[in-house]
């Protein structure tokens, strides 16, 4: 019983200091003052403020936020598509060739997203390359595939390799086995590997960073960034990281009920 | 019909150009001087540079520490969350993992405006805070994930043949979690060592990791020396890989939900 207690403390003091500080931005989310930490009463003000773009060097903070979205659905869509793809051609192969893909595939989840970053920047300015959105939305698709591709092979391998041979037996052409009876046999493995190819995305500081180019890009994690470097957060951006940090609780816990009956098909 | 084997070749082609040829460049640049010449000075500039080694040395040093307090701290919490005795909410796990999803930087700002708001002087002591706070969640996932899945047989067996619970503990489930702590220490180790902007933040620019040298050197157009100095990095990243092993599918499993 006493073990119980202490196990159960330890777990919660841990819950309670990791959460402090986001918990704190939320309760000051409510109040107008712009210095952190100085509550002058309940207020919806910076609310208003973050949807209506009222704010001080503002409207920015909303594109971004669209840049973000923007750029995360992009490449993960991609990453899906050239992952699975790219899944069942390595389910087929054999030899070098299969440990070479293999190989190349884990380099981007290995390598720190400053050497990705940086090495992509070298590779845009080598091809005089002008870099903006569609270098952005390629540095992630080059990070994201990865996570895509190990999503769905196990799929492949849990997956009787005989209904694809059947479909196209019983005259499916390639193309049809792929989308009737392929896809749908891939599709929890597929949806792990976007939904993971999409926070990938969402939570890329560095890459972006170096990918962007001088156009004046931002994504949410830019603009924070240059935010804080010019001295204190843009008030409004205490009700924006409350809302998305409620979104993500929303999403895990839909994602976590859903969970048994989709057979534990979003663990890795 | 085109064989089935053949549908990787896109990615290959990808990837070539996208994965290899990046890293290639990073060693050309490296190895070039201002003008296009082959040459060693920006390898050689590291070795004389005194400040560029002392951050390289203070990189690692954090990164280590980093990663030895998520283990002190993350192994028991993933225990307990895997233990059936103690925990059977799936509360708890999702707010272990949440962290993980939000954007690092964001949480990272949070933490350095606590530490603000409660006057405690930024340096080299929240900046460790601040890590752990990020990490913590990378480290308790994988070693939660493998334990859950661990065949509670093993420690059952070891207690029939009159293990006390201290030994089962170090004999059985230990050795059978290695596998998430491994991939638990890259996915800390190998953040911590290459980050910037995080250790800015969080020492209000008094503290620089080797991240933040190499960013400013290309922000600033010396593309030779900060390729030089990327390279130094991914030779520290390939040795820490190599001494953990087969990684990279570890490393997935443990980022995934």
């Amino acid at each position: 019983m006493m073990k119980k207690i202490l196990a159960k403390a330890y777990i919660w003091l841990i819950i309670i200091l990791l959460y402090s500080p986001l918990v704190f931005i939320a309760v000051f989310s409510f109040t107008e003052s712009r210095v952190l930490g100085n509550w002058t009463g309940f207020s919806l003000r910076l609310y208003e403020n973050l949807f209506s773009g009222g704010m001080q060097g503002a409207g920015s903070l909303l594109s971004a936020v669209e840049n973000t979205l923007l750029i995360a659905v992009a490449a993960a869509t991609v990453s899906t598509a050239l992952g699975t793809i790219a899944a069942i051609g390595v389910h087929n192969m054999k030899g070098k060739l299969k440990n070479t893909i293999q190989f190349m595939n884990g380099i981007p989840m290995i390598n720190p997203d400053v050497i990705t970053g940086v090495s992509l920047f070298l590779l845009f300015v080598f091809l005089h390359f002008s870099q903006g959105y569609l270098t952005v939305i390629l540095a992630h698709i080059t990070f994201c595939t990865p996570y895509v591709v190990l999503s769905v092979l196990p799929k492949l391998s849990q997956m009787n390799p005989n209904i694809y041979e059947a479909a196209l037996d019983l005259g499916a052409t390639p193309a049809q086995a792929l989308r009737k009876v392929m896809i749908p046999q891939l599709k929890p493995g597929m949806v792990s590997g976007f939904i993971l190819a999409f926070t990938m995305s969402l939570d890329d500081f560095a890459v972006t960073f170096f990918t962007r180019g001088t156009i004046g890009l931002d994504t949410l994690s830019t603009y924070i960034y240059t935010d804080a470097r010019k001295g204190g957060l843009t008030p409004e951006l205490r009700p924006l990281m409350t809302l998305i940090f409620f979104i993500i609780l929303i999403l895990l816990v839909v994602i976590n009920v859903r969970q048994p009956k989709q057979s534990k098909s979003i663990k890795g | 019909m085109i064989k089935r084997s053949s549908w990787a070749l896109p990615y290959l082609i990808f990837m070539i150009f996208f994965v290899a040829l990046p890293l290639v460049l990073i060693l050309v640049y490296a190895f070039q001087d201002g003008s296009g010449n082959f040459s060693f000075e920006n390898v050689l500039r590291f070795f004389s540079d005194s400040d560029a080694i002392a951050t390289f040395a203070l990189s690692l040093e954090v990164a280590i520490e980093n990663t030895v307090l998520c283990i002190l701290i993350g192994y028991p919490a993933a225990w307990i969350l895997a233990n059936k005795k103690y925990n059977r909410s799936a509360v708890t796990i999702i707010l272990f993992i949440l962290p993980m999803w939000i954007n690092a930087l964001m949480r990272t700002l949070a933490t350095a405006e606590l530490f603000n708001v409660l006057g405690i002087r930024l340096g080299k002591g929240t900046l460790l805070f601040g890590m752990v706070y990020d990490y913590l969640p990378f480290m308790i996932y994988p070693i939660y994930n493998v334990l859950n899945k661990m065949d509670k047989s093993f420690a059952e067996a070891a207690e029939d043949l009159g293990a006390n619970p201290f030994q089962v503990f170090w004999k059985v489930t230990v050795p059978l979690s290695m596998p998430g702590v491994r991939s638990g220490i890259l996915m800390v180790f190998m953040p911590t060592v290459s980050t910037f902007a995080i250790s800015e933040f969080l020492t209000n620019g008094k503290i620089k990791l080797f991240g933040t040298i190499i960013q400013e050197n290309i922000n600033s157009s010396m593309w030779n020396y900060g390729a030089a100095l990327s390279l130094i990095m991914l030779m520290i990243i390939g040795l820490t890989t190599l001494i953990s092993g087969d990684s990279g599918k570890a490393a997935a499993g443990g980022a995934a939900i």
